[in-house]
């Protein structure tokens, strides 16, 4: 259907493909979504031309290989808006956690001919390799996120993104504090807000998924952590979990682990 | 007879499906000289990455490996932890898990019969546009995966990486009242997924029987999904542990999977191989509604898959609706499960097959080794050598685009689930 329509293309970088869900998972209102966009790319739903020039991309996963890097420079040419969605484009993802360790040793110790295999030393956010418009942190985001800044953006609007943390979800839900009430150690206070209070609803602590708040005291909360009976180390998994590599919480894990060498 | 060609049909991104795969096909002077089903997601080296955290982290973790069936790896890992400390989950957490995990075959079944098969069998590029012909069709599939997704969130929050698994049970118990809305959905949705049996079975498939191996997990008491032992349709019936001693994975040179095989060969798991071994087991209702549509299991035609995947979607409706009838909130959603030192196996039947977890935990409960095996590793070696028979059999004459087309609806077949596959350890790793 050639339209004058905003066009729109989604690319998966390396990933579990759970932030594309918040397109293919939205249901019904899934068949309105050609209404306001020509979807031109988006390969697990089936259109399939990656080069092609649209208005925005929205960009799943992180950049790990030679050629990723190439890949991301040709989409960067090819969008007016570039959107990087989730953990793995905004952080590097959850497998970033191999940017802390020796990646080679990593790759021999899982594959017998581990040469056979071009991978880059590091896994990388989208805005390590090409300019972003536009990130949304989260593991996985979800629908409401995504098409909130679908709708800003091709409404001419600057999307608000969010920036308190989940103790502020908390508040607005009603929900009693995990961490005061239960000794739960909760990253709430420094975990950027947008997920529902998923966790602390469920009656337990936030793990982190949405990555670090835009201010955040990461000290405070891990002497809080240790009061709670958890040791250096189990704090230090506390941060260097599903959104290890975004500056916040890389900071926090680093400054600990200082502390705990020294 | 038709003078041979020389063909070669690279097809660099396999749409439809879930990650980034290719194909790459020669064939020359009338036969397939070359066909490698190409895996290149970049590995994640997820069973690296758990070592040294605690293993409710773990089930967290794992669930990253795929969007599309993080229950499944919450599950396969709380099952080796449970196993491991010897605790036996309350009846009330093994019935609610297996609620949880139909919920995960119902949206993931869904979105592949309708939004990624479909299309194949009725000449689209996408459900999008097929939506345009079979909106009604459409419309089902998408509001039988949102139900799925709804039943693994009243458990977990969200449907992609949940957060309501934890050992011993959950973290919450779901509400009477949202269980009882739930029913009510789940009950109007039953005559919609027996229209869907009807309607996957009336579709036109190619006459394309192959011997195969079928392997599927199967317990005594029941429809296997979430434990029992691990068997095929030629003997082989194991406790997950002995998985090592008769499943072997191979890095292959085209691909960041490795390769698994029974006995040094390929075999099929997911839903055709669990129908073939235990549709016997499914109650008679759903038994019934086969009668008369003309396709009978075991079948080892692979484009039945689709009816496969309907036949156990209106399974797992059903299932939910029997577990989740006369629902009472427990006093406790879960207990404590101690720290043990030891080897850890989990193995529960993802939407596309059997997932086999191994961890190894520390006295403190601190996870030292990992290694996971998913369905679609375990499928590639079949997946090559259906398309080199299918292909065969369509005949290699076709035009290339009839070839590619053909070539890519049989992977689809197998529901590949490319982003779960690249993460594997090599074989023969000795520990101690």
């Amino acid at each position: 259907m050639a339209t004058d329509k905003p066009k729109l293309a989604v690319h998966k970088f390396s990933s579990c493909d759970g932030c594309q869900l918040a397109l293919l998972n939205l249901g019904e209102p899934l068949l309105a979504l050609p209404g306001l966009v020509d979807i031109v790319h988006f390969a697990e739903a089936g259109p399939n031309s990656p080069n092609q020039a649209v208005d925005i991309s929205l960009v799943e996963g992180s950049v790990s290989t030679p050629e990723d890097i190439q890949r991301i420079q040709q989409v960067r040419q090819n969008s007016k808006l570039l959107v990087s969605i989730g953990a793995c484009a905004t952080s590097g993802g959850l497998q970033a956690l191999g940017n802390f360790a020796n990646r080679h040793e990593w790759m021999t110790s899982v594959y017998s001919d581990p040469e056979k295999i071009e991978v880059l030393n590091s896994s990388d956010p989208i805005s390590k390799h090409v300019k972003v418009d536009l990130q949304i942190q989260g593991c996985p985001v979800n629908s409401t996120q995504v098409i909130g800044a679908l709708r800003d953006l091709l409404s001419g609007v600057a999307p608000r993104p969010e920036v308190h943390s989940v103790c502020m979800e908390c508040k607005r839900k009603g929900l009693i504090c995990t961490m005061v009430t239960q000794g739960e150690p909760c990253m709430g206070p420094v975990t950027l807000a947008g997920c529902g209070a998923l966790c602390p609803a469920a009656g337990r602590g936030c793990y982190g998924c949405y990555g670090p708040a835009e201010q955040l005291n990461d000290r405070s909360i891990s002497d809080r952590f240790e009061q709670l009976g958890l040791d250096a180390q189990a704090v230090l998994r506390r941060f260097r979990f599903i959104a290890n590599s975004a500056a916040g919480f890389k900071a926090a894990s680093e400054g600990l682990r200082g502390d705990t060498d020294g | 007879m038709a003078e041979h060609r020389d063909i070669h049909i690279n097809v660099p991104v396999l749409t439809r499906v879930e990650g980034e795969g290719a194909l790459e096909l020669d064939i020359v002077g009338g036969e397939i000289e070359r066909l490698n089903l190409r895996i290149f997601e970049p590995p994640r080296l997820f069973e690296k990455f758990v070592e040294g955290y605690e293993r409710n982290q773990v089930i967290d973790m794992v669930a990253r490996i795929c969007g599309i069936c993080p229950v499944a790896y919450q599950m396969s890992a709380v099952q080796a932890f449970e196993r491991l400390s010897g605790f036996t989950p309350d009846p009330w957490v093994q019935r609610m898990r297996r609620v949880m995990y139909c919920g995960e075959w119902l949206q993931s079944h869904a979105l592949h019969v309708h939004l990624l098969a479909a299309p194949d069998f009725l000449g689209f590029e996408s459900a999008i546009a097929m939506a345009a012909d079979y909106p009604d069709a459409v419309r089902r599939g998408l509001q039988l995966q949102t139900l799925g997704n709804d039943l693994i969130a009243m458990f977990g929050g969200r449907s992609v990486h949940p957060v309501g698994i934890r050992l011993g049970g959950f973290y919450r118990a779901p509400d009477g009242s949202a269980v009882e809305m739930m029913l009510q959905r789940l009950q109007a949705a039953l005559p919609e997924a027996e229209a869907l049996i009807g309607w996957t079975a009336g579709l036109s498939f190619p006459d394309d029987d192959q011997s195969f191996i079928s392997v599927a997990l199967s317990d005594p008491d029941e429809y296997a999904i979430g434990q029992g032992r691990l068997i095929s349709g030629q003997g082989l019936d194991i406790d997950i542990c002995y998985f090592d001693s008769h499943f072997k994975e191979i890095q292959s040179p085209h691909s960041t999977a490795l390769h698994c095989e029974l006995e040094e060969r390929a075999y099929l798991t997911g839903p055709l191989a669990r129908l073939n071994l235990n549709f016997h087991q499914l109650p008679p209702e759903v038994r019934r509604l086969m009668e008369g549509c003309g396709i009978s299991f075991p079948s080892h035609n692979m484009f039945h898959s689709i009816v496969a995947r309907a036949i156990e979607l209106y399974f797992a409706i059903f299932e939910a609706i029997r577990l989740l009838q006369d629902y009472q909130t427990p006093a406790q959603p879960y207990r404590e499960v101690e720290a043990v030192e030891g080897n850890a196996f989990g193995c529960t039947e993802a939407p596309r097959g059997i997932l086999w977890h191994r961890y190894d935990v520390d006295d403190a409960g601190i996870v030292r080794y990992a290694r996971i095996v998913p369905p679609t590793s375990q499928n590639q070696g079949r997946i090559e050598e259906d398309i080199a028979l299918s292909l065969q059999k369509f005949g290699l004459d076709q035009t290339d685009e009839k070839l590619r087309l053909r070539a890519e609806q049989v992977i689809r077949n197998y529901d590949p689930c490319i982003s779960c596959a690249t993460h594997f350890l090599k074989l023969n790793v000795n520990r101690g």
